[in-house]
């Protein structure tokens, strides 16, 4: 039973915040993060994701607020935090002119793990995350992908009871982000707490049990997925494109066919609870989009319903 | 909670693949360097120079004044060497330091272990370039010569964690050049290493005297040609010393404000 009462809370922030000088990057935010969960921080870059991340991890001091990571502070405790954190940053700190074997060797022993342990674990890591043939190759040699892998395998050497990641899959091509998100699925499987940073709303909402959405340094909505779009978005949504124009000229004399219609650069959303009928209503009135799809909301719609901006710039 | 000791020891398994990867790269330079430097300055140089003990603060021949010399000297090389670009590699470019910094280790745990690192390519390079001068005559006894393979370890470390300090608060690898040029060169030229500095002009002489390679040379000298004088050798051992330990505490101070942001 830690300070706060909760055994099971692993992250509990108040009116948390992080500055840097005059620059306000995260601004009073409150968080709790449970035992098992796969929580998310969702929002574009520069919302104050990684500046929080940082915190958690034990290595960036707050500049407000309280926090609690696994019950303890980190302003004292920071030391005993980290042994029991795995850290996924967003820029690889591999050791490149290391070995793949080896980065999981040196890696292991700042923790305290005896030498044949760590030589057991590094190789099962290894083969958990589809390196095993590498082991001997220098990280220089590795993929963007394999470098991910390695890393996510490297924060798990100490079997941390809370595993935080930061932008995992970024810059990654989608074959290695679904090898990426199977692992991750699988550690969540097995109990660990997962904490992701993403500014990919499939991401998001593959992996997380429950999220946030940030920005500018605050939190402007919380909940599941699934609870987000449906009390921040409808049911469908109706793409239309209309070639290279100012697609704001066709806002108005669409507008009532939808109960909220975004203008993006390059298209229209219209939000409905049915996009296929809404389509066909657009295509009564004369107007001839050159493409039309219809999909489900998703959380793009909600970050954009609540920032009136899009994720990814 | 671990103790610093332990902590350091962790980083031992990282270090010694280091040195694993890059000693062979070295071992050459380290037997090379010393018998150019002894045969090209002492031998050749030296030949041309009287040997009078008189202006030679009391060194028989040429080669067993300048000996303490190059040893002190090298050490101080060795060590700028392992704590510029080293250590804005493990900052700026490979970010080594920042993964370290995800696990228990504190900033003054990963500056204990690159120091003791350091202490140990130091005591290597310089182990070997004592033993290299040994066949020329230069030491008055055993017990002198590894009093001043100890000095050696020490200038470099008292010059080496001033500018591990520097380095690991500096923007990038261009302030460096700052480094040589002001820190290195002018020492390795004008602390006594290769003329007694009672040559030099009363205020540059002052200058030379305050530079912490000269406290090294001539501690080191007093040792190799058996003159040591017990008040000057003190002062150079203290000054020696509090350079180690304010030069460590501005590394740990100078790393922390890099890392912990």
């Amino acid at each position: 039973m830690d300070e706060t009462g909760h055994d099971d809370l692993m992250v509990s922030a108040r009116e948390l915040r992080k500055s840097f000088g005059s620059f306000e990057a995260v601004k009073g935010i409150d968080v709790d993060v449970r035992r098992g969960e796969a929580f998310g921080f969702l929002g574009p870059n520069g919302a104050g994701k990684s500046s929080t991340m940082r915190m958690i991890a034990a290595v960036s001091p707050v500049s407000g607020g309280h926090l609690r990571i696994l019950g303890l502070d980190p302003a004292e405790h920071g030391s005993e935090i980290r042994a029991r954190l795995g850290v996924c940053p967003q820029e690889d700190t591999l050791d490149t002119e290391l070995s793949v074997f080896d980065n999981l060797y040196v890696y292991g022993r700042y923790f305290g793990i005896p030498r044949a342990e760590v030589r057991s674990r590094a190789r099962d890591l290894l083969e958990f995350v589809q390196l095993a043939e590498r082991a001997k190759a220098k990280v220089d040699d590795l993929s963007g992908g394999m470098k991910r892998r390695l890393t996510i395998a490297r924060s798990l050497i100490n079997n941390p009871d809370l595993l935080l990641l930061d932008e995992p899959t970024t810059g990654l091509d989608p074959q290695a982000r679904h090898l990426l998100w199977d692992r991750l699925f699988r550690l969540k499987q097995q109990g660990v707490t997962l904490v992701i940073t993403s500014h990919y709303m499939d991401e998001a909402e593959q992996l997380c049990d429950r999220l946030v959405v940030m920005d500018k340094g605050l939190i402007v909505a919380e909940g599941s997925p699934s609870q987000l779009i449906r009390e921040h978005s409808t049911r469908e949504v109706a793409e239309l494109r209309f070639g290279v124009t100012e697609h704001s000229l066709y806002a108005d004399q669409v507008a009532d066919l939808a109960e909220r219609i975004e203008v993006l650069p390059d298209r229209l959303l219209l939000y409905s609870h049915d996009g296929e009928e809404a389509v066909a209503r657009v295509h009564e009135r004369g107007l001839t989009p050159s493409a039309t799809l219809v999909r489900r909301s998703s959380l793009e719609d909600v970050f954009l319903r609540l920032t009136g901006r899009t994720l990814v710039d | 909670m671990s103790s610093s000791f332990e902590l350091a020891v962790r980083q031992l398994d990282y270090w010694a693949t280091v040195y694993r990867r890059t000693w062979k790269g070295t071992v050459v330079s380290s037997f090379v360097n010393p018998l150019l430097y002894v045969l090209a300055m002492g031998v050749l140089l030296g030949g041309f120079i009287a040997g009078d003990p008189a202006t030679l603060e009391g060194a028989p021949t040429y080669l067993a004044f300048i000996a303490p010399g190059l040893l002190a000297a090298q050490s101080m090389q060795t060590a700028v060497g392992e704590t510029t670009y080293p250590v804005m590699s493990m900052v700026k470019w490979q970010k080594v330091y920042y993964g370290m910094q995800a696990t228990p280790l504190r900033p003054v745990d990963l500056v204990n272990a690159h120091l003791g690192f350091i202490v140990f390519r130091l005591a290597m390079t310089s182990a070997v370039f004592a033993a290299v001068l040994a066949p020329f005559d230069v030491y008055h006894s055993l017990l002198g010569a590894v009093g001043a393979w100890l000095v050696a370890v020490l200038v470099g470390l008292a010059i080496g964690l001033p500018v591990y300090a520097f380095a690991a608060g500096a923007p990038n690898e261009s302030s460096f050049a700052l480094v040589f040029r002001l820190g290195v060169i002018p020492q390795f030229l004008f602390s006594g290493a290769f003329f007694p500095i009672s040559n030099l002009s009363p205020v540059l002489e002052a200058i030379a005297r305050l530079t912490p390679l000269y406290q090294g040379v001539d501690l080191a000298r007093m040792l190799t040609l058996g003159t040591l004088d017990a008040g000057p050798a003190l002062v150079h051992l203290v000054y020696l010393l509090v350079m180690v330990v304010v030069g460590h505490v501005l590394a740990v101070r100078r790393l922390t404000r890099r890392l912990v942001v």
